[in-house]
């Protein structure tokens, strides 16, 4: 006999916490609101250490039923909760983290309008994540997954007054709607082919079946069509487009959502699936080939990025291509370990971020800020230990994890050296590109409006409205740290930026094998032979650490260019810059894929519809078909009507006139 | 013998001739008349067939629309001399309202 976990209640408190804010907290203090905010998702990270505690003892797979939801036929589907390694790490990360945010939330969004309904959505968030991790079968997770795209709408949207913001959440939603097609019909090939959703059955058939070597098979189906959902949902390539717009929500939603938890959520789709993949190579290298291309594409946009969080964005974006480039090489511990220490540092880098937007009083432009460490000395330390974290320096959180992947890269039996050459030279440019904000924000003189009083004890920011359009105004003069309310979450998120990885991927690949190399192990053992690597010889481990001094010097040079361009020679990006002409030109834009996606699919969308849909199909055919046979009814009895006359002897005229016609006619069939 | 045709034809003549004066005439009174005159046309063509085919049925059919069109002239012709009072007219066109 398991014990019983409650495990239901850790989604639900913060739906609880939502529903008292939404329903409520228009008539509560601030206070109030944050009290329940954090009460509630407080006890939901307490819940989680609980059950972390008590782990070892567990039966592992956990599984809990809460009460059946669909039964159709054999078909059944539950609310049950499922607890594993893979979903602990992922359920810590959540919690703790959506923790941390929420606290921070509190400092920067205290003089906001509409308090309770940032956090109302933001606890709604929660109980949609908490929802997918301990999901104990596809369609639960899906309800999750459906939901934080919601949350993260409404949140994106939080400034809904905003044109921008407005449209920047209908374009989350939508182009997460398209991914979510291609997860709904690998839901729907799993309950035809399989029979359930439940994932201990479905990894239990699946595992029996052999691996498929042609690319045509069920399994390579719907392991592409549940990669085109996490496409979506974690900003890969072709639907990654909607994250950098994202960033148009308020900084603590960047941070929780669009970094930490929400779009990392495709990762650990795959990872929770890896018993398809595992027998799909062809579906396996898709994933690998979208991480590879998603990670250089993105790190080269965010080389070009001027706004501070849009970089940010650009290397969430990039971060999960390296994660997914992990799952497709068969190393998901490595994925999961990289988002476990992504979810530190790039939390952490969006909340220095939105602390710096804070201090320089809403300008989100790098050119403008500079010389920031004086005023914002906490800001700055925290912000240097993510940076270096994600840059992969030795021994930051971001080096172990990202060494990880690009040595499984070239190692793992789906390896090979183009994946790990790629996401060296990506490593250089993540360096670059992190550096170069750095460098912006922090060193050399501040480029801001108030240049002028630079080196004043008492910067004053002149009227910081005129300086800053953006919603998130402060009102306050002057260059200042933030709140400590705001300051503490950072603390805490640097220290396990720095010390997040020291856990090592070895172990961490140790402690999620009972997960992630179930499929394997225990159902077919032949083939662990062939998919598992025999253990490293000798000069393997030696050429290990040649990658890993490889990587590592890949980011160091990338600090010094970004050093030499940034703080040596500002003059020298320019030129480069001018040298490149039009690829340059292209970079800047973004290789234009907006433009590209607005002319391809989403003109001929709104053509189509406009002439096709509306005026062709609805208002001429549709509408048409309505109108003419009321106006032709309308003229039909116009005519009949007069036969009405009131007049008895025109009546009996008709039915003499009738009668005639019947005579007629029998006459005329008699006769003939 | 009288072919059948001859009747069948004086038959449809007398209901032609009842119809169109059901149909022209105001007069209340020939109105009626005409209905009359379409009755016995039908009666006409009921006695030629019995006869032709020497079957009763025509004949016993044809005692039972003199017995109805009996009926009906005491009924029709007491309504006749009940709105004649009332209105003052046997004009089947000022005659429209059921009520007074």
């Amino acid at each position: 006999m398991t014990p019983n976990l409650y495990l239901w209640l850790i989604p639900v408190l913060p739906l609880v916490g939502a529903s008292i804010n939404g329903l409520f907290g228009k008539r509560f203090s601030r206070q109030i609101v944050l009290a329940i905010a954090l009460g509630f998702s407080g006890a939901a990270f307490v819940m989680a250490l609980w059950i972390a505690a008590q782990f070892s003892s567990l039966a592992l797979p956990h599984v809990e039923f809460l009460a059946s939801w669909i039964r159709a036929g054999d078909f059944q589907v539950d609310f049950a909760f499922y607890l594993d390694q893979l979903s602990l790490v992922m359920l810590l990360v959540v919690t703790g983290v959506g923790l941390l945010i929420h606290i921070y939330a509190v400092g920067y969004m205290w003089e906001e309008g509409g308090f309770y309904r940032f956090f109302c959505y933001l606890n709604l968030f929660m109980f949609f994540m908490l929802t997918l991790v301990l999901a104990g079968n596809y369609l639960l997770m899906f309800i999750g997954w459906e939901g934080v795209g919601l949350a993260s709408y409404l949140l994106v949207g939080f400034w809904f007054t905003k044109d921008s913001a407005a449209s920047a959440g209908k374009k989350a939603f939508i182009v997460n709607r398209i991914g979510d097609f291609g997860f709904l019909i690998a839901l729907f090939l799993m309950i035809k082919h399989f029979g359930s959703l439940n994932f201990a059955q479905v990894f239990r058939i699946v595992s029996s079946m052999p691996a498929e070597t042609a690319g045509a098979g069920l399994l390579t189906a719907i392991g592409l069509l549940l990669m085109v959902g996490a496409a979506g949902k974690s900003a890969q390539i072709p639907l990654y487009v909607w994250l950098p717009d994202a960033m148009e929500g308020p900084t603590p939603v960047s941070a929780l959502i669009h970094a930490a938890t929400m779009v990392t959520a495709g990762v650990y789709m795959v990872a929770r699936s890896h018993v398809v993949f595992d027998r799909a190579p062809q579906a396996l290298m898709v994933v690998a080939i979208i991480g590879t291309l998603t990670a250089l594409f993105a790190a080269t946009i965010g080389v070009c990025q001027t706004d501070i969080k849009k970089v940010l964005a650009y290397s969430t974006i990039s971060q999960l291509g390296y994660m997914f480039m992990a799952c497709g090489v068969a190393a998901y511990s490595a994925g999961i370990f990289h988002l476990m220490t992504h979810a530190f540092f790039k939390g952490l880098l969006f909340l220095a971020a939105g602390s710096v937007i804070h201090a320089v009083g809403g300008e989100q432009d790098m050119r403008k800020m500079g010389g920031l460490r004086h005023y914002i000395p906490w800001t700055f330390w925290t912000m240097t230990a993510a940076t270096f974290a994600i840059s992969g320096f030795p021994p930051f959180a971001g080096f172990f994890s990202k060494d990880a992947i690009l040595w499984k890269a070239f190692s793992s039996p789906y390896g090979s050296w183009v994946y790990w050459a790629i996401g060296v030279f990506t490593a250089f440019l993540t360096s670059f590109y992190m550096f170069r904000l750095w460098f912006l924000t922090f060193f050399g003189e501040y480029r801001g409006e108030a240049a002028g009083n630079h080196g004043d004890e008492h910067i004053q920011v002149i009227n910081s409205r005129a300086v800053a359009p953006a919603p998130h105004e402060h009102g306050h003069g002057g260059i200042h740290e933030s709140p400590k309310i705001m300051l503490i979450p950072l603390v805490i998120l640097a220290v396990l930026s720095v010390c997040g990885g020291w856990i090592g991927a070895e172990r961490f690949d140790k402690f999620l094998s009972p997960t992630l190399h179930a499929g394997v192990t225990a159902y077919s053992p032949e083939e662990v032979t062939a998919a598992t690597p025999a253990p490293e010889p000798k000069e393997q481990r030696g050429s290990e650490s040649l990658f890993t001094a490889i990587s590592v010097l890949a980011a160091a040079s990338g600090l010094v260019l970004a050093w030499l361009f940034y703080q040596r020679r500002p003059q020298l990006p320019q030129e480069i810059a001018h040298a490149l002409g039009g690829f340059y030109e292209a970079v800047v834009h973004k290789y234009y894929v907006d433009e590209i996606y607005a002319a391809v699919f989403v003109k001929p969308l709104i053509n189509g519809s406009t002439r096709i849909l509306w005026q062709g199909v609805d208002r001429d055919v549709i509408d048409a078909t309505l109108d003419n046979s009321a106006e032709g009814a309308r003229e039909v009895s116009d005519a009949m009507r007069h036969m009405q006359s009131g007049n008895l002897r025109s009546y009996a005229g008709w039915i003499a006139a009738g009668a005639a016609v019947v005579i007629a006619y029998m006459v005329w069939t008699g006769t003939r | 013998m009288v072919p059948l045709s001859y009747y069948l034809v004086l038959s449809g003549i007398l209901f032609a001739c009842g119809v169109t004066g059901f149909l022209i005439k105001r007069n209340i009174i020939t109105v009626f008349m005409s209905i009359e005159l379409m009755l016995n046309g039908v009666n006409l063509s009921f006695v030629a067939f019995a006869a032709q085919w020497h079957a009763l049925s025509g004949q016993v059919f044809v005692f039972f629309v003199m017995v109805v069109a009996a009926a009906e002239a005491t009924v029709g012709l007491a309504i006749i001399i009940a709105v004649y009072r009332t209105r003052e007219t046997l004009n089947v066109d000022r005659i429209n309202l059921l009520k007074l």
